[in-house]
């Protein structure tokens, strides 16, 4: 009896994470943060810190990461399932239930007219985004260097149509990353 | 078949997709435009209907295209393939790699994948930046009023930037550029 409501409880508390975040993955963390730590205290602080390191290099929605990892935590793998369905149902209801009326809508003028100001703003958001990273990021010469390179490779690709994708460059630069740590290990290895 | 191009195109996306919504975009740009599911327009439209609805981007993005592509299925498909990998990984490390993330293996090659990140992402911003606002739907001239919107828009953010240390959060950006986009395009 006692697991069936610790699944109910996920379910219902992503549910509502889902429902009422928007703006993406750090948005998201914080709401996380404050239910399953604050409230709940399903997790410590400090795993909560940890999750968000697992969640930022391994792939997929970071919301996701999350509730597997919180959900796996309290329940194992059926826990997982349930925060994992919870985060997820209510973007695809609405999505789902948007998505056929999404044509239509673009047909009046004003709301076309508004969209075309929401391009521009897309990739203003982007470079918001990115600028944020920037500043995070360590400022050594390797990864500088690394950044740099992408940012002309990717720019090329998209401008002249380049068939480069963003995944075999990301392959590219851990392969180059593993190279030069391997060399400098070989070498004695001053670490940095 | 639709269905099974839908679940291995977002089963990529939700395998390859780090660092966030963000870093996810050249991605599903690259699916996406690959497959002709979207063209570049469309996407930002979604972008901005995503950001403008609650919930991880990416998933609604793998909604919105499997419903448009494939129906009540596909849009079934494509969210859980976008989905699983995530679920997956973290049931793996959680179990069996607790360690791996340690390793200083794994470490060197995040070293390296996380700034190649940064600098796509850059340049996917400018990239889109500069074609919606130098390349009007139609039209071979750029269009004066969409230059109208970007400075505008420039001047919030760094304006906000300057005042309060903070850029805007993306809801609002999004309905501030709305807001500019119906009055300037009239």
């Amino acid at each position: 009896m006692r697991q069936k409501n610790i699944l109910f409880d996920l379910l219902l508390t992503f549910l509502k994470i889902g429902l009422f975040t928007f703006g993406g993955g750090y948005a998201m963390l914080a709401m996380i943060e404050n239910s399953c730590v604050t409230e709940k205290g399903w997790i410590s602080h400090d795993d909560m810190m940890n999750v968000t390191v697992i969640a930022e290099s391994t792939p997929g929605p970071i919301a996701i990461n999350c509730a597997t990892f919180v959900g796996y935590r309290q329940a194992g793998l059926w826990g997982a399932l349930a925060a994992t369905l919870g985060i997820v149902l209510p973007s695809f209801v609405i999505i789902y239930s948007i998505s056929s009326l999404l044509d239509n809508f673009l047909e009046i003028a004003v709301i076309a007219s508004a969209f075309r100001g929401i391009r521009i703003g897309v990739g203003f958001l982007i470079l918001q985004a990115a600028a944020g990273m920037v500043k995070k990021m360590p400022k050594k010469p390797l990864p500088l260097a690394i950044m740099a390179a992408s940012f002309l490779l990717m720019l090329s690709a998209n401008l002249f149509s380049w068939k480069l994708s963003s995944i075999s460059l990301m392959l590219l630069a851990g392969v180059v990353s593993l190279g030069l740590f391997a060399a400098g290990a070989g070498k004695g290895g001053n670490k940095g | 078949m639709i269905y099974l191009d839908l679940f291995l195109g977002f089963l990529r996306v939700g395998c390859f997709a780090f660092g966030g919504a963000y870093g996810a975009i050249p991605l599903i740009r690259d699916v996406v435009l690959s497959y002709g599911w979207l063209d570049d327009e469309a996407l930002t439209h979604m972008i901005a209907v995503s950001e403008s609805t609650p919930g991880p981007i990416m998933v609604n993005l793998a909604t919105y295209v499997g419903n448009v592509q494939g129906g009540f299925l596909g849009a079934l498909l494509a969210t859980l393939a976008v989905v699983l990998p995530s679920f997956v990984v973290i049931l793996l490390v959680m179990a069996v790699f607790g360690s791996l993330l340690k390793n200083p293996c794994t470490q060197a090659v995040l070293r390296g994948v996380k700034p190649c990140i940064i600098g796509i992402i850059l340049a996917t911003g400018c990239y889109m930046t500069a074609k919606s606002c130098l390349l009007s739907p139609g039209n071979a001239a750029p269009d004066p009023r969409a230059l109208i919107v970007a400075a505008l828009l420039a001047g919030a953010l760094l304006g906000r930037r300057a005042l309060v240390q903070k850029g805007l959060s993306p809801v609002r950006l999004i309905l501030l550029s709305a807001f500019l986009g119906a009055l300037v395009f009239r």
